[in-house]
């Protein structure tokens, strides 16, 4: 299972396995990762589950589609590299990758 | 003799989950026991009338959490259970086996149960409710030979039904008793876009339809409505309404109204019990007023101030209300409540297009909106609710104008 590391604002980091197939979003709630909120639960409704995907690991964990992007354009801490966590499906490629979390989803 | 603590959460489902992870999130040591009346390990509801209705997602990616999370917890799952007693006096519940199970702290995540109608037939084959994950297994074996399907009730559930059922080849009528769809939650122009869009996907939608009975020989075949007429049908499905289960809460001596009456730290009438979820009647600060809601995000938050309550720290709930609902290709976001509008403007053109946006007004401020295929006025709706300023309607409905300029 591919490991990604979550990095919570405060510094906190948590090395998870997440199992292929499933998404970011999944990874940090099944862990009780508690800088996801998604409150929708993975419908791409809420906008509670965003992510900042380390630069390094942009291009595999690949562009947010146009849904994602009207949403990611709204908030106020967008970064080159925001995505929703729960629109990322993670790969074998993404074993490694680092993943930090905003301040609030709010 | 040590007591050992221990919190006992009736229900597992979205409330209860979110409150066992708050439990330990904040410091809980102490032992949790969730039981519930299904024998699924808890799944997203959500998806049982959309997604996972028309095939498009399976059984295992219903979970809400993963299997191991629940290990790491240290929670003990009773599932197959029915709690048929709470006494306050020694803090005891009581299992339809007879078992009794002490607590220091309890937790009512009881939801709520379909509201069911009494009608001649009704106990006929291919006759289905929506609620938990094996109501819809039924549906969905009922749909394999499914040619012709009634659903009654124009609400969400039932809309929501229709799209995914005619999503599956069958031809859906949806019988309302009232003179528009939603009624009861969305204004007229929000009510027609559905009519319009149900209507261009081939779902038959019938106003003012009372029914009286169902017929068939074993197997539902017909559905009679008031005025006679009749729709023939291979499956019915009815989608009138939840209930609150607030009969143990009621039985125990708590206060019930619409709902197990809470205050903001999700604290019932008893202080060793909380509730959180769709069966609470709680209060809002910024609505200034109790309401009970059938919603996801309400259990999730709710739930965490249960749990904060539980470990003896203050997190009061406030939160705006806000749902959604898939239907064919269009995506609604609601947010806030409409109830008490006295305006209701639109931003875009709801009689032609799948993309718009209904304001609801009340004394110049925005106090909720429905948000067709518009994610963007979701997210900036959510923020010109609360900053609860009095709001330029021209520039609102004003297309030209980015909806981002109006936030203070």
């Amino acid at each position: 299972m591919p490991a990604i590391t979550y990095i919570e604002f405060d510094g906190t980091k948590y090395h998870v396995d997440v199992a292929v197939g499933s998404s970011v979003m999944e990874g940090a709630l099944n862990n009780m990762i508690d800088g996801i909120v998604a409150e929708c639960g993975g419908c791409c409704v809420c906008c509670t589950c965003h992510c900042i995907i380390d630069p390094d690991w942009a291009e595999i964990a690949g562009e947010a589609n146009d849904e994602e992007q009207e949403v990611l354009e709204m908030l106020d801490v967008r970064t080159e590299t925001s995505r929703l966590s729960c629109q990322v499906q993670v790969t074998d490629e993404m074993d490694g990758m680092v993943v930090r979390l905003p301040e609030s989803q709010y | 003799m040590e007591v050992i603590d221990h919190v006992v959460i009736i229900g597992a489902s979205h409330a209860a989950v979110q409150l066992m992870i708050s439990l330990r999130q904040q410091g809980w040591l102490g032992g949790i026991t969730v039981i519930s009346d299904e024998l699924h390990m808890p799944y997203q509801r959500p998806p049982l009338s959309k997604a996972y209705l028309d095939g498009s997602v399976e059984e295992g990616r219903l979970a809400l959490r993963a299997p191991e999370m629940y290990e790491k917890l240290d929670a003990v799952f009773k599932l197959g259970h029915t709690v048929v007693a709470i006494d306050v006096a020694t803090n005891q519940i009581t299992l339809d086996t007879g078992e009794k199970i002490a607590y220091t702290k309890l937790a009512l995540c009881t939801g709520a149960r379909v509201r069911q109608l009494a009608l001649p037939g009704a106990e006929l084959g291919g006759v289905h409710y929506l609620r938990t994950m094996d109501d819809v297994k039924g549906i969905r074996q009922s749909a394999k030979n499914a040619k012709r399907a009634v659903i009654i009730g124009g609400g969400y559930i039932g809309l929501e039904t229709a799209a995914s059922l005619t999503k599956l080849g069958i031809k859906v009528t949806v019988l309302e008793t009232e003179s528009r769809l939603l009624k009861r939650v969305a204004s007229e122009q929000v009510s027609e876009f559905y009519k319009r869009l149900h209507e261009e996907e081939g779902v038959e939608i019938r106003l003012g339809s009372k029914v009286v009975a169902l017929q068939g020989d074993g197997q539902v075949r017909s559905v009679i409505c008031d005025d006679d007429t009749y729709s023939d049908a291979d499956m019915v499905i009815i989608g009138v309404g939840v209930i609150p289960n607030t009969e143990l809460a009621s039985e125990a001596g708590l206060v019930v109204e619409n709902g197990i009456v809470v205050d903001e730290f999700a604290q019932t009438s008893h202080p060793d019990i909380v509730a959180a979820g769709d069966c609470t009647f709680h209060p809002n600060a910024l609505l200034k007023r109790s309401l009970r809601l059938e919603s996801v995000p309400n259990a999730s938050e709710q739930a965490k101030a249960a749990a904060a309550s539980l470990c003896g720290i203050k997190k009061a709930y406030s939160e705006l209300p806000w749902f959604w609902s898939d239907q064919f290709d269009v995506k609604l976001q609601i947010v806030g409540i409409s109830q008490g509008y006295t305006e209701a403007v639109v931003r875009g053109d709801t009689s032609r297009d799948r993309s718009f946006t209904v304001f609801y007004i009340k004394d110049q401020h925005i106090i909720a909106a429905d948000c067709i295929n518009r994610p963007k006025d979701f997210m900036m709706a959510k923020k010109l609710i609360l900053q609860q300023s009095t709001i330029d309607v021209a520039a609102l409905v004003d297309e030209g104008i980015d909806i981002k300029t109006l936030i203070n």
